[in-house]
């Protein structure tokens, strides 16, 4: 094993294009958040896939659990009167 | 019968063509599989900077040589997105790399080969990289999401990788005599390390049921072989260079080319060691480890000295 204490994990979010909110695409190592942001616009910027990087801590990010996806999410489940499509409308009504 | 229902859930899921995620369930042999076949790709991936890196100096114009440094950076970032994948299983990087040292992890056979000359590097874009790509298009759907989203990234950057290849080639081809003769001594070369770095023939194949039944690999190592030779063959007609199998030929019944049969105990010698480079490759992947570790020193000190810029220090 190698002696050295590995450099925290970052994980990477990218703005595409202004307009569009930044989106995951990976994770680098780097020993502080300035190097993260150059890290990443090497790995994963080569060919102007992004205007704008965010490097997060991957130890700060808090998820929800698989195990508990079901009882999670439960409750958006049973209320289709939330969605458009629930509602009948006379034919005549072209656009509502 | 399966009786855990975790693991009635995760086949499910694989059944029905959806993705697993690093925090969903799954069986050890799934988790083992997919780190030691994600990590060997990675290493192949950095191990594959040196035999094209070997040329960046010597390449005849600057065109050709800011073409050869996009493709050997790319190969890095390639790397590292497939480092990135296998962490999310719960290894670390340093783990992998020092398996690696050790040589308790491999990665592909042809890299093992030298590039003696410029022709090479261009051999390498059109026969290597196509091979590559081959084998990598079917795993943009793999089973495992982190697998499959790292190869749709490196497939997307890696088509340019064999037309530049296919191009010099062509120049090479069609230029003098010498180079002519350059680009077919290349083609010789590489011919069959490439149809071999498909992997063994699936009678031989030590992973593949499982993985197939995993979702982790769509088709078989022949099935892959096939199909690069069918897209490779015609190629080398447009190129005017002549793979050295004297069995390659158009098969009207089969609908595929006919192919002589590979040298798989060539392949089996590399992989395990004996190929022409195998020692000077992890020798210099080992040094160049080492020299960097002062580098890295240098950064985790800056980051320990201020804090204010590190918050996950």
């Amino acid at each position: 094993m190698s002696e050295e204490t590995p450099a925290p994990l970052w994980e990477v979010f990218i703005r595409s294009k202004r307009g569009l909110s930044h989106n995951h695409v990976g994770s680098l190592h780097a020993p502080d958040a300035e190097m993260a942001l150059r890290n990443a616009r090497d790995v994963y910027t080569r060919r102007m896939e992004g205007v704008s990087i965010w490097v997060v801590p991957s130890a700060v990010i808090t998820a929800s659990s698989p195990d508990e996806k079901d009882s999670f999410f439960d409750p958006a489940a049973d209320k289709p009167y939330r969605h458009p499509t629930f509602y009948s409308i006379p034919k005549e009504v072209q656009q509502l | 019968m399966i009786s855990d229902p975790h693991e009635a859930e995760f086949q499910a899921l694989i059944d029905s063509d959806q993705r697993i995620e690093p925090r969903d369930w799954m069986p050890d042999g799934y988790r083992r599989s997919l780190i030691r076949q994600i990590a060997q790709h990675a290493h192949s991936e950095i191990i594959g900077m040196q035999p094209e890196g070997n040329w960046i100096t010597r390449a005849p114009s600057l065109r050709r040589k800011a073409i050869l440094m996009a493709k050997v950076q790319d190969e890095a970032g390639h790397g590292l997105y497939l480092y990135c994948a296998a962490e999310t299983l719960g290894v670390d990087r340093a783990e992998l790399i020092d398996l690696l040292h050790q040589g308790r992890q491999k990665y592909s056979s042809i890299f093992n080969y030298p590039t003696l000359t410029w022709a090479d590097v261009g051999a390498i874009g059109w026969l290597v990289d196509g091979a590559a790509i081959t084998n990598q298009i079917p795993l943009c759907r793999c089973s495992f999401g982190p697998y499959a989203r790292a190869m749709v990234r490196v497939c997307k950057e890696e088509s340019f990788h064999q037309r530049q290849g296919f191009e010099s080639l062509y120049a090479l081809s069609h230029g003098t005599p010498e180079q002519h003769e350059m680009a077919q001594d290349a083609v010789n070369r590489w011919w069959w390390p490439s149809v071999e770095m498909l992997g063994p023939p699936d009678t031989e194949s030590t992973h593949s049921a499982q993985s197939m039944a995993w979702g982790i690999k769509r088709f078989s190592n022949d099935e892959l072989r096939q199909r690069f030779v069918d897209m490779v063959a015609p190629q080398a007609v447009v190129l005017g260079l002549t793979p050295p199998d004297p069995e390659l030929r158009w098969n009207e019944d089969r609908g595929h080319y006919d192919f002589g049969e590979p040298d798989f105990e060539e392949l089996r010698r590399v992989v395990s060691g004996d190929g022409p480079c195998n020692r000077q490759r992890a020798a210099h992947h080992l040094a160049a480890h080492d020299e960097g570790a002062w580098v890295r020193a240098a950064a985790a000190a800056y980051a320990a000295k201020h804090p204010a810029t590190s918050a996950a220090a």
